[in-house]
């Protein structure tokens, strides 16, 4: 394992530290927000595909230099800082890992080059109730003749009301709660009997309620083998679980010079309010948790690059300290800045909504710890 | 520091492994035991002969110090070489042959501010483990604040005197010398500050041990009253000991968070979440019975395992040059409070049977737990409180101005 950045992977940072700094400040998110984009933002699209982002954990694609997912963790802690809404998630990092994990020769071929490009993206419809719960999935895939039929309701699915195509997790065995019997399905966003309700959020992100209605979809839909999504399904998770905790330790990381900066300038009985030590102590713990949980992020995406078999462990650490982390430091963000920090005018409450959607995503830091422990044999 | 670059790594990892299997005796590759610590010095009593043989050995090849100068008795190595002996010795888990503030502490700063007649006069014994030094730094009236340090050093001519009063000295009763902070000049404070070494039988040094909650005694309150030091025994300046002083303590800090306050009483311990198990149970799962206490454990073991990627991920960046700058404030602050939840967690766990003292009736190790969660309150306080750490913390690493 290694800490350290390939010269390639840190001209890959710079360039993505650079594209968020200029292209996507925060002040960009404000304005798709006043204008009721809900995040749908096809010119960022665009110049993410030109820089080459969807591609870099697919290797052999034009602009598809493997920068594995270290290269990839990158782009999502810059996206953090400025809280970007991109399909990068979804599309360059989850499509990407679950065709490349279960995908058949024939769709790889055929979907892997349509990412790295940025022609098409992805959003993963997998969780039915307000919590994370993979094995939750009840949305039932039944065969027929010439393929499945696909029912079912999907809730707060990420991109899902701007993406091209869906990666469904559905049942094809058993029951809510089985771990055998899941079954993944590509299925175009605009097939037959799909129906999607976006949906205003509080990070102004968006998101989308799908249900599915009689879907029809053929064999070739299927990622993997059936019942066996799973195995797909789980590494899938873990990697995007790091890949949040990537994105969370950027957001955090601007949250807290945002708050360090407010110390050193604002003035309150004659005095700094940065110089009191009430406050002090607060921001050195704050910095203590910032260099530790980016150690772990640091180490999660490493050990997914070398093919580790502690990836699980790495990415429930990660992702719990991450989430964690953007909690304290987005709370103190908002309270530092005393009254100013109440304010819509102020940044600190964008990366509080912010934090608590991607607090939420792909697994709350309770069900990290659960997972640990088990993990772990207690 | 020089060494032969054209070395090869892989030639030094084979002479090094062949090497450790030829001299490493046996028991020197069991666990750690409590009272087979080596601290060297002239009262070393080697209680497993073979740690006697085994420090021999080490500190002939100058491996106890890989990285110091072969002219003082060091191994000479680069820092390369000297991760290799470290891994080569983690495989076959050879003991460390010596426990020494002389290496972790005073070594370091000696070989940076001392000149070179000192150098060649104190470095090889502390290689050799021949010397046991004790630390005079903390006063009854100096803890935190410790530039207030008040004993008094005296210029006779062709000597020093020095009276006054430290505390907190660990393990005085023990040690052959004292590297020592004093007051040469009173009407200054960091200005007024130097840096001395003596002998602890010197006439007029007293150590008492102090009694601490956990019924062990591993500081001392050290006297001087009219102790004479010759004067090549001042080390740097006069008046110039601050600087040393603090460097020592960057010293003093990276070693306590390298070795996590994991200290040498790990043996027989289990982990919190096995006396979990015992004590409290579990589901059919497997789960413990006790959600509550279940996810504090687990946030603990993250906590752990996050500072010690820390540690890994700063040792990497130093290696490759990268600036790192103060993490050893960071590092000491989250041992202490790691070292501290852990056993708060494992007297929970234990429940009652972390409650004994001393006598039959509880688990040995039980009991051992108990004494040490005691002896772990003093982890936020020694070397530097948790809250002075954060003060570092926010000045020198984010910046923040003192009060006007």
């Amino acid at each position: 394992m290694t800490f350290l950045l390939t010269e390639d992977q840190e001209m890959l940072r710079e360039t993505a530290m650079t594209f968020a700094r200029e292209e996507l400040p925060i002040t960009h998110l404000r304005t798709l927000r006043n204008k009721g984009a809900n995040g749908v933002d096809p010119e960022t699209r665009q110049k993410l595909a030109e820089l080459g982002f969807f591609g870099v954990i697919i290797p052999d694609e034009p602009g598809g230099e493997h920068f594995g997912l270290v290269g990839l963790g990158q782009i999502l802690e810059a996206q953090g800082r400025t809280l970007a809404a991109t399909p990068v998630m979804q599309t360059a990092l989850i499509a990407a890992s679950a065709l490349q994990l279960g995908g058949s020769p024939a769709q790889q071929a055929e979907w892997l080059p349509k990412i790295a490009g940025g022609e098409t993206t992805f959003a993963l419809a997998m969780d039915e109730s307000a919590h994370f719960n993979p094995l939750g999935v009840a949305t039932e895939a039944e065969r027929n003749g010439q393929g499945y039929t696909l029912n079912g309701m999907k809730r707060y699915v990420p991109d899902a009301h701007h993406a091209d195509m869906l990666i469904v997790v559905a049942r094809t065995f058993g029951e809510a709660g089985d771990r055998h019997g899941l079954s993944l399905f590509l299925v175009p966003a605009d097939a037959k009997g799909v129906s999607i309700q976006a949906l205003n959020t509080v990070d102004s992100h968006g998101a989308a309620h799908v249900t599915l209605e009689d879907v029809m979809v053929p064999e070739g839909a299927l990622i993997g083998a059936a019942d066996q999504g799973a195995d797909v399904l789980e590494p899938v998770l873990d990697r995007a679980a790091i890949g949040q905790a990537a994105e969370m330790l950027g957001s955090a990381q601007a949250a807290f010079e945002m708050t360090l900066e407010y110390l050193q300038s604002r003035k309150q009985f004659g005095q700094l309010i940065g110089s009191f030590q009430g406050l002090q102590h607060r921001a050195a713990k704050m910095f203590t948790e910032l260099e530790m949980t980016r150690s772990c992020v640091a180490a999660a995406l490493s050990a997914v690059d070398e093919g580790k078999d502690n990836v699980a462990e790495l990415a429930s650490i990660a992702k719990a300290r991450a989430s964690d982390l953007v909690h304290l430091v987005s709370n103190e963000c908002v309270q530092m800045h005393g009254g100013i920090g109440m304010t819509d005018e102020a940044d600190p409450g964008l990366y509080m909504k912010r934090a608590r959607v991607q607090e939420a995503m792909y697994g709350s830091a309770s069900w990290h710890r659960d997972r640990y422990a088990r993990l772990n044999g207690y | 520091m020089a060494y032969d670059e054209s070395v090869d790594l892989e030639q030094f990892r084979a002479e090094t492994r062949e090497w450790l299997e030829k001299n490493c005796p046996p028991s020197m590759r069991t666990p750690m035991k409590d009272d087979e610590v080596v601290w060297g010095g002239k009262r070393e009593t080697f209680k497993n002969p073979d740690s006697k043989i085994w420090l021999e050995r080490m500190a002939e090849k100058g491996w106890t110090a890989p990285q110091w100068p072969k002219k003082y008795g060091g191994g000479g190595l680069n820092p390369a070489q000297a991760r290799v002996l470290q891994q080569e010795m983690s495989r076959i888990k050879a003991r460390q042959p010596l426990f020494s503030f002389g290496l972790w502490m005073f070594g370091p700063a000696l070989l940076e501010f001392g000149n070179e007649e000192q150098k060649m006069r104190f470095i090889p014994d502390i290689v050799h483990g021949r010397t046991r030094w004790c630390q005079g730094y903390s006063e009854p009236g100096a803890g935190s604040d410790l530039a207030d340090l008040q004993t008094r050093c005296e210029d006779k001519g062709d000597h020093y005197l020095i009276n006054g009063q430290k505390v907190w000295t660990s393990y005085a009763d023990k040690a052959d010398w004292i590297f020592c902070l004093v007051r040469t000049d009173t009407s200054v404070k960091h200005e007024g500050i130097s840096f001395i070494l003596f002998d602890m039988e010197s006439p007029g040094v007293e150590a008492r041990p102090i009694k601490l909650i956990s019924g062990e005694s591993p500081f001392c309150e050290t006297f001087f009253n009219d102790v004479k030091v010759p004067k090549d025994q001042l080390v740097g300046e006069v008046n110039g000991g601050w600087q040393i002083a603090k460097r020592l303590l960057q010293f003093e800090r990276s070693s306590i968070s390298a070795g996590g306050f994991g200290g040498t009483g790990g043996s027989g311990i289990l982990g919190p979440e096995e006396y979990a198990k015992q004590h409290i149970g579990t589901d059919s799962d497997g789960c413990l019975l006790d959600g509550d206490l279940r996810a504090r454990i687990t946030d603990h073991k993250m906590y752990a395992k996050a500072f010690s990627l820390t540690v890994q991920r700063q040792a990497e960046q130093a290696k490759a040059g990268q600036a790192v700058s103060h993490t050893a404030s960071i590092l000491k602050y989250g041992a202490a409070k790691m070292n501290q939840d852990r056993h708060e967690l494992l007297i929970e766990a234990l429940g009652t049977e972390g409650l004994g003292w001393e006598g039959e009736g509880f688990d040995p190790a039980a009991k051992k737990v108990t004494r040490q969660w005691l002896r772990s309150k003093g982890n936020s306080i020694e070397g530097g409180t948790s809250e002075i750490n954060l003060n570092v913390i926010s000045k020198r690493v984010l910046g923040l101005k003192d009060h006007k």
